[in-house]
């Protein structure tokens, strides 16, 4: 009962007897006797669901929850509006398998073709997959994407997200490739340094826009020393600057990747994400994961399938250029949703309200003695501040209002304002690090 | 159907957001947009109808038997889905500092625990998002221990010709060069092979058990033994231990490092493709290079890195948490049991009715059958079957895996079956064996019922149309 | 089953018009028919060189993938474009839907004749 199953135990019984069996351990003869468990494993004991309730709500409890969050640094806290949460919640979207029998799957298959257009948009892109695990994830296989014969050294800017440098480096520990890290100081992509470490044999150079500290890099410019080494250019972006800044196709990006968590799914403690993958069309078959394409049916009728499977694992096997088996399907489902719901004009104001919210912020925090912007140039949803007290100082007087500050970098503090944030809540946050910093 | 591009008209929207607070600010024209995304415009009641006319078009396991082979699709508990909605959850930022995610810690250990005692296992990292990245991280443990003892010779890993295409995709990611080790006619490891191939040139074997013939290796005990004894290690992959969960551990039987799937064997739901989780666990000696995370300085200084960002799928694991406390030390057994029973149970029935096991004997939890001899007969192969189940509104099994037997159809029930729904579908498919017999044509048109009928796949895949374009 | 007489046909169902210096290659029809439809084909580059007896590129149908063999050892000289937009010539033209031209040759598998080839299909199918 406990266990989920619906039979009784004198069903079961009767199942036994139909088999010629007296007991359940009858049916494991094949597992030798020394392996064998003749008690259960010591685990807890089975609990009713009300207890299982009280147990789970008192871990949750053990979590802070924070009215207001400055910190992004890869997961951002954007507004989520109501309908995302309930469309995605649909009992058949959640507990749907992939969807190989497209005859009874053109619901999740007509979600993920839409998905696949409205990341092209976003983007600017040709296509786009059915996306990946994560954006860290969706940066590994990029770079994976780009190798051929001949180029097989990937560049990677120092200013990207450390925990993407690490998953791209534990990647190409697995495949040999060779990782160069472009210095970065100031914050910003070194464009001659990164020029002198192009060479015949890179693949790809990766850099994010906006980057670890919201610092917009000179893209046009790396897209061009890119190209002319014959490399490709893989941008990482935030999308939810993406109704407003310029899109990845406009920077001369090859390949666009990113985290699509900003896209309606909550921050989670990291997890489940989204990793979105979109290329131009010339690299289509290069894309790893799922795709879904349009065809017809024998009767003419409009119809959606996986397709391009002959990439995949299932069918290459070790040929295969990834192994990626699954999508993050039903959170790719909720970004769509999202995008849905907000519209270009919604997604237009979450871009112009960040951008100018995190401004104000910004010079807000300036105007406090001591307290300056660590980089100059300009910047997007994020910054970095020094200050004249030890950052931990600023970020446990914030804790006692229930404000999460900013990231602590390099004895600095990565700050994050969004569209969410009210004017209000950002005074409250200033009027808090202000005393703290006073001298 | 349309397509929510052609319910699009310019000027809808929502009021979703206030306006601005804070004084404006000018984006430089050099970073802005030049074409606008074309994003769909529409009002929220017309969203709302869209998502449910393709919900209608979508079947779940709330809608219909489930039994797709190695997919475990048993029920999933919606006590988990508000478990990990709460917003002690939902709202934690994955870089607070530590000792505000006391709550998130204790789930990870205490889910960490229960799965190691279960398995076998010493220590467990649920970074890795699904199965086949739970593979990956796991072979990179096998490179790094390797390596580490500067046994830089071994650049092979064994996979069985049975195993799910992922095992030698996950291993040619990794580095390593795959051989296949040959099947017995009886579907398991063909012990002469493997004590031939495996040698100093060896990392490991890559196996599951039960196998994705739905049997049990007797001989476990000796293949460990004979990959240990060359000096490799040997890989799990859990993608089947809804057989034997809490009847034996991978652990015991030589094991020394495993994924598991939290979205088949503990009823996390599937979503459409995702997200899962695919946490990898492991014995001491592989501990250290487990994977951990660059931002909150986690991970071993002899840590493989990271395989995403973070801490893994979090809200995954916490439904994986909600219904192993449900389940409990007697549930976990109770439910591999009767997930076996069921499967035995289906195939006895279906034999009887005309159908040809591929393999003779008990089963694990899944099993498979061969219509091979039925397409030669009749013309009717396990496609045309798969497609005259959908009529009937039952998902079909897995189709043509493992590649092993011809004309496969691989089924799983699972635990969460009623004997009466596995009568319904003992029925139903005895009547599509007869209609192959007497009326060939008509199964081979299915289905007939559905919203379409049998998509073109060849036209997708020569001219692939993956987007909306605008006329 | 369409098997010309004046080609030679390699084990792997490759077949192979010999001209002067240069060797033709492409797919036999009981190899087509074998594969079913084909939606996309992998072939090397002019200018890369090939091994007899090794694989030099694949094709694919909707569920599988098939690794192609080339018969001949040399440099690739030119490689049939049409195919990339319109694979499913190999299913109707075998013949005329060649796939690479091979220069420089300096080796050759065991090539069999027309008589040989049919002989070694009917063999197969037992």
């Amino acid at each position: 009962m406990g266990s989920f199953l619906p039979s009784t135990a004198a069903e079961r019984r009767e199942m036994l007897a139909f088999l010629g069996l007296r007991s359940a351990d009858e049916l494991y003869a094949a597992v030798p006797p020394e392996v064998f468990l003749s008690q259960p494993p010591d685990l807890p004991p089975p609990k009713a669901e009300l207890e299982v309730r009280r147990t789970m709500e008192g871990l949750a409890a053990r979590n802070k929850v924070f009215r207001t969050i400055l910190r992004g640094a890869g997961a951002y806290d954007h507004y989520i509006p109501a309908a995302v949460g309930r469309i995605a919640s649909k009992e058949s979207f959640v507990t749907a398998y992939t969807p190989y029998q497209a005859e009874i799957s053109q619901g999740v298959l007509q979600a993920i073709f839409e998905y696949q257009t409205m990341i092209c948009e976003l983007t600017g892109m040709d296509v786009s997959n059915a996306s990946v695990y994560d954006g860290a994830a969706a940066a590994a296989e990029a770079v994976a994407m780009t190798r051929e014969r001949g180029r097989s050294a990937a560049v990677v800017s120092a200013a990207i997200h450390p925990d993407v440098l690490a998953t791209i480096r534990t990647y190409c520990f697995g495949s040999d490739t060779d990782l160069i890290v472009a210095p970065a100081p100031g914050g910003i992509t070194d464009l001659s340094a990164l020029k002198g470490l192009l060479t015949g044999k890179t693949a790809c150079v990766y850099v994010q826009q906006p980057n670890f500290f919201g610092l917009i890099e000179p893209c046009d410019a790396i897209a061009e020393a890119v190209h002319e080494a014959g490399a490709k250019l893989i941008l990482g972006v935030v999308p939810s600057t993406l109704g407003v800044l310029k899109s990845p196709r406009e920077w001369g990006a090859d390949i666009a990747v990113g985290e699509g968590q900003p896209l309606g799914l909550p921050l989670g403690w990291g997890g489940p994400y989204l990793g979105f993958m979109a290329a131009t069309s010339a690299l289509m078959r290069r894309l790893p994961g799922r795709i879904v394409g349009q065809t017809t049916d024998k009767n003419g009728e409009r119809a959606f399938v996986l397709t391009l499977q002959a990439r995949e694992q299932h069918i290459r096997r070790e040929k295969a250029s990834s192994n990626i088996c699954s999508n993050q399907a039903l959170c790719a489902l909720t970004a769509s949703v999202y995008l849905s719901m907000m519209g270009p004009e919604g997604l237009r104001q979450v871009g112009g309200q960040c951008y100018a919210k995190a401004h104000w912020f910004a010079d807000e925090l300036c105007k406090l003695k001591g307290v300056k912007r660590r980089h100059s140039g300009e910047f997007f949803l994020e910054f970095v501040t020094d200050l004249p007290v030890p950052p931990e100082r600023v970020l446990s007087a914030l804790e006692q209002k229930n404000i999460l500050g900013g990231l602590p970098v390099e004895g600095g503090i990565l700050w994050c304002v969004t569209e969410k944030h009210t004017r209000r809540q950002l005074e409250e946050a200033l009027a808090v690090i202000g005393e703290v910093c006073l001298p | 159907m349309k397509l929510i591009f052609e319910r699009s008209v310019e000027g809808r929207g929502n009021s979703l957001l206030p306006p601005l607070d804070v004084p404006a600010a000018g984006i430089p024209e050099s970073l802005r947009r030049q074409t606008p995304p074309r994003l769909p415009q529409l009002s929220e009641s017309e969203t709302s109808r869209h998502y449910a006319a393709l919900e209608r078009r979508t079947f779940g396991v709330c809608d219909g038997f489930y039994p797709l082979g190695s997919c475990t699709m048993k029920y999933n508990p919606k006590l988990s889905e508000e478990m990990a909605a709460l917003p002690g959850f939902t709202d934690i930022h994955p870089l607070q500092p530590g000792h505000t995610v006391e709550g998130c810690r204790a789930v990870y250990d205490l889910c960490g625990s229960l799965l190691c005692t279960l398995t076998g296992m010493d220590a467990m990292s649920f970074q890795p998002a699904a199965g086949a990245h739970g593979e990956f991280a796991g072979l990179l443990l096998i490179k790094a221990y390797h390596k580490a003892r500067g046994d830089s010779g071994r650049t092979r890993i064994l996979v069985p010709d049975s195993a799910h295409g992922t095992n030698p995709a996950s291993a040619a990611m990794a580095g390593y060069t795959v051989v296949t080790i040959p099947s017995t006619a009886e579907g398991l490891v063909d012990l002469d092979a493997l004590r031939k191939t495996a040698g100093e040139d060896t990392a490991g074997l890559m196996l599951t058990n039960p196998n994705t013939v739905g049997l049990f290796e007797p001989n476990i005990l000796e293949v460990t033994r004979i990959i240990h004894d060359a000096g490799g290690l040997v890989y799990y992959d859990g993608a089947n231990l809804n057989a034997i969960m809490g009847v034996t551990r991978p652990g015991d039987m030589g094991f020394d490092v495993l994924h598991l799937n939290l979205h088949k064997t503990f009823a996390t739901p599937h979503g459409g493709g995702g997200p899962g989780s695919g946490p990898v666990g492991c014995k001491a000696h592989l501990a250290p290079y487990l994977p951990g995370c660059a931002l909150t300085g986690e991970g071993g200084r002899e840590s493989i890195g990271q395989v995403k960002a973070f801490h893994g799928n979090f809200l995954v694991v916490v439904k994986a948490l909600t219904y192993l406390l449900s389940l409990g030390a007697q549930g976990v057994r109770e439910a591999a049991e009767a997930a076996v029973l069921n499967a035995n149970y289906l195939k006895k029935k279906l034999a009887d009715r005309g159908y040809i096991p591929a393999y003779g004997g008990l089963c694990m939890h899944e099993f498979v059958l061969t219509v091979e001899e039925l397409k030669k007969r009749t013309g009717v192969s396990a496609l045309d079957l798969a497609k005259g189940m959908l009529d009937r509104g039952m998902h079909p099994p897995t189709m043509y895996f493992p590649l092993i037997v011809h004309e496969a159809l691989m089924f799983e029930p699972t635990e969460t079956e009623s004997p009466e729904t596995l009568e319904l579908v003992c029925d139903v498919l005895s009547d599509l064996l007869r209609q192959a017999e007497t009326d060939p044509e008509h199964v081979r048109s299915a289905p007939l019922k559905t919203v379409i009928g049998r998509p073109d796949e060849t036209a997708a895949a020569r001219r692939p149309t993956v987007r909306y374009e605008w006329g | 089953m369409n098997i010309p007489n004046e080609l030679r046909y390699s084990k792997t169902h490759e077949w192979v018009r010999l001209e002067e210096s240069t060797a033709v290659i492409g797919l036999t029809d009981h190899a087509q028919s074998q594969l079913g439809d084909l939606v996309f084909v992998n072939l090397p580059a002019p200018g890369d060189a090939v091994t007899a007896g090794e694989p030099m590129g694949d094709v694919e149908s909707v569920k599988a993938v098939s690794d192609v063999y080339c018969p001949v050892t040399g440099l690739v000289s030119a490689v049939n474009t049409e195919l990339e937009d319109s694979p499913q010539l190999i299913n109707e033209q075998p013949y005329e839907a060649w796939l690479i031209r091979v220069e420089k040759i300096s080796g050759t598998e065991e090539l069999l004749t027309a008589a040989e080839y049919e002989a070694l299909i009917a063999s197969e199918q037992e």
